[in-house]
């Protein structure tokens, strides 16, 4: 899925900002700051799997077919993730936030770019085992209502399922994984009360606003499809969606190190990417 | 291509501006020797792949010991710099943009992530003709297509000569397929490439 080595690279450049400003301006998608490597390559994926070979057509085709917009929207959107990604991030969640979300009475979580929800899910079993479950409520975002949609359905690969137990176990967990899901045939459907403190929304993150104060926010693997701008920007809004000494996490590489909001924050675990906002 | 002109082509190659470095298995070896065999003057970026496990030990900590030159595992959007060695993390795709280094979590391609094809195709786009992709160890066919990118846009590949590696397997598919390919052992490979980055730059060809 890559434009033939002939492919004339400034025309490419400019054809994929024609189709950015078109896809934003007919539908309102905002992919114009996407970082642009990776927006390239799922650009090509599209428009190879459509049968195509310039840029421009899957712009004519994305432009008056909806159901062509759907299918790059969700080429462009869903970021892959597993339960219990970089398991150590929960070990130090557990161990240095957990404490500060029960001086708390009430907490409010935002998980910004949830994609189709695995890790939404992994934070609720946490909370869960922390005996946090019904003190929080967790607001669990993507640009993408299909991808909500799986989220909220919660069935994961059955396959998947010794991968993530051997993450949970890692991840710190106290109880028996297989007790968070039943095995069906169309996959493991995990336990809907862990979703009943759980608001699934669309939410833009290029184009929205904050919609409300939060205690923690968690971001990861999301802004590394962003352009530093949009990077800062983000940065911005999540600034401003924190109370003071909110706690933001962000992606295992991901880094505040590029950001002007760095002096913002004080590191909670710099290695796991956990931050607070300083007051 | 006869080794004449094999030697002739890499003889008038200029300087390049960017190493990248596919391996999997046995390549923590193949790596430090690699690393140990630049000198501490070695002033251009080398970005690494090498497969790991998600939970393998610090690849960064122990590459370090063998040279002088920074080793830093990749975060997102680092801006490239010479003399630093840029190691993949464990479950990220990294893709190289002109002067930075951006991680996605895209699916593994061809089984891997990081995926040694997407480093090197992503390099041949970004640095064109001033890429140099050097395959080490390793026992599977990763990094033949990225390195068939990095020719066709002018780059060149030096290969580790699959007799000399502890897996053949990936040595010897890149240096079935690239006949401009630079087949060298691989106590020789540092002092190609330390040789290629002391030669001057030829007016106009670079970016």
């Amino acid at each position: 899925m890559e434009a033939p080595p002939s492919y004339p690279k400034e025309l490419e450049r400019i054809e994929i900002q024609l189709l950015t400003e078109g896809v934003y301006q007919h539908y309102g998608f905002d992919f114009r700051s996407y970082a642009y490597t990776s927006l390239r390559r799922r650009v090509w994926k599209r428009l190879v799997e459509e049968g195509l070979s310039t840029v421009s057509g899957l712009q004519n085709l994305v432009l008056h077919e909806q159901d062509a917009m759907e299918r790059l929207l969700l080429d462009l959107s869903i970021n892959v993730s597993t339960m219990f990604r970089d398991p150590q991030m929960y070990v130090s969640f557990r161990e240095q936030v957990v404490p500060l979300l029960r001086t708390y009475p009430f907490i409010r979580i935002w998980h910004a770019g949830c994609s189709t929800g695995e890790e939404v899910y992994s934070l609720a079993i946490l909370l869960e085992e922390e005996g946090l479950g019904d003190r929080v409520r967790i607001y669990a975002t993507d640009i993408n209502e299909a991808v909500l949609e799986k989220s909220r359905a919660g069935i994961f690969p059955i396959q998947k399922m010794q991968e993530y137990t051997q993450n949970y176990l890692h991840a710190g967990g106290t109880n028996s994984f297989s007790e968070y899901y039943t095995a069906n045939y169309d996959g493991a459907r995990f336990n809907p009360s862990l979703m009943r403190n759980v608001v699934f929304s669309q939410h833009n993150l290029v184009t929205d606003r904050s919609f409300a104060e939060f205690n923690v926010i968690l971001c990861r693997n999301v802004m590394i499809y962003f352009d530093r701008k949009l990077q800062e920007h983000v940065h911005g809004l999540f600034y401003e969606s924190l109370v003071r000494t909110g706690i933001l996490v962000l992606g295992h590489k991901e880094s505040l190190r590029t950001s002007r909001y760095e002096y913002l924050y004080e590191p909670v675990d710099a290695k796991q990417k956990i931050y607070r906002r300083l007051s | 291509m006869t080794t004449a002109e094999k030697d002739r082509k890499w003889k008038r190659a200029s300087r390049p501006s960017l190493f990248v470095v596919g391996t999997s298995a046995g390549g923590l070896h193949a790596l430090s020797i690699l690393l140990a065999g630049l000198p501490a003057s070695f002033d251009l970026p080398v970005v690494i792949v090498q497969h790991r496990a998600s939970d393998s030990h610090d690849l960064a900590a122990v590459l370090q010991d063998s040279t002088p030159l920074v080793v830093e595992e990749i975060e997102d959007k680092v801006i490239l710099e010479g003399g630093h060695i840029y190691l993949a993390p464990p479950d990220y795709h990294v893709l190289v943009a002109p002067g930075e280094l951006a991680l996605t979590t895209d699916e593994p391609v061809r089984f891997s992530r990081p995926s040694i094809d997407l480093l090197f195709e992503s390099a041949a786009d970004a640095y064109g003709a001033e890429v140099v992709g050097i395959v080490l160890t390793g026992a599977n066919h990763d990094g033949c297509k990225g390195s068939e990118r990095i020719t066709q846009l002018g780059g060149r590949i030096i290969v580790q000569d699959p007799t000399t590696a502890e897996s053949h397997t990936m040595p010897a598919a890149v240096a079935r397929s690239i006949a401009s390919a630079m087949v060298l052992p691989l106590d020789r490979i540092a002092g190609a490439v330390a040789e290629l980055a002391a030669r001057g730059t030829i007016k106009g060809t670079r970016a």
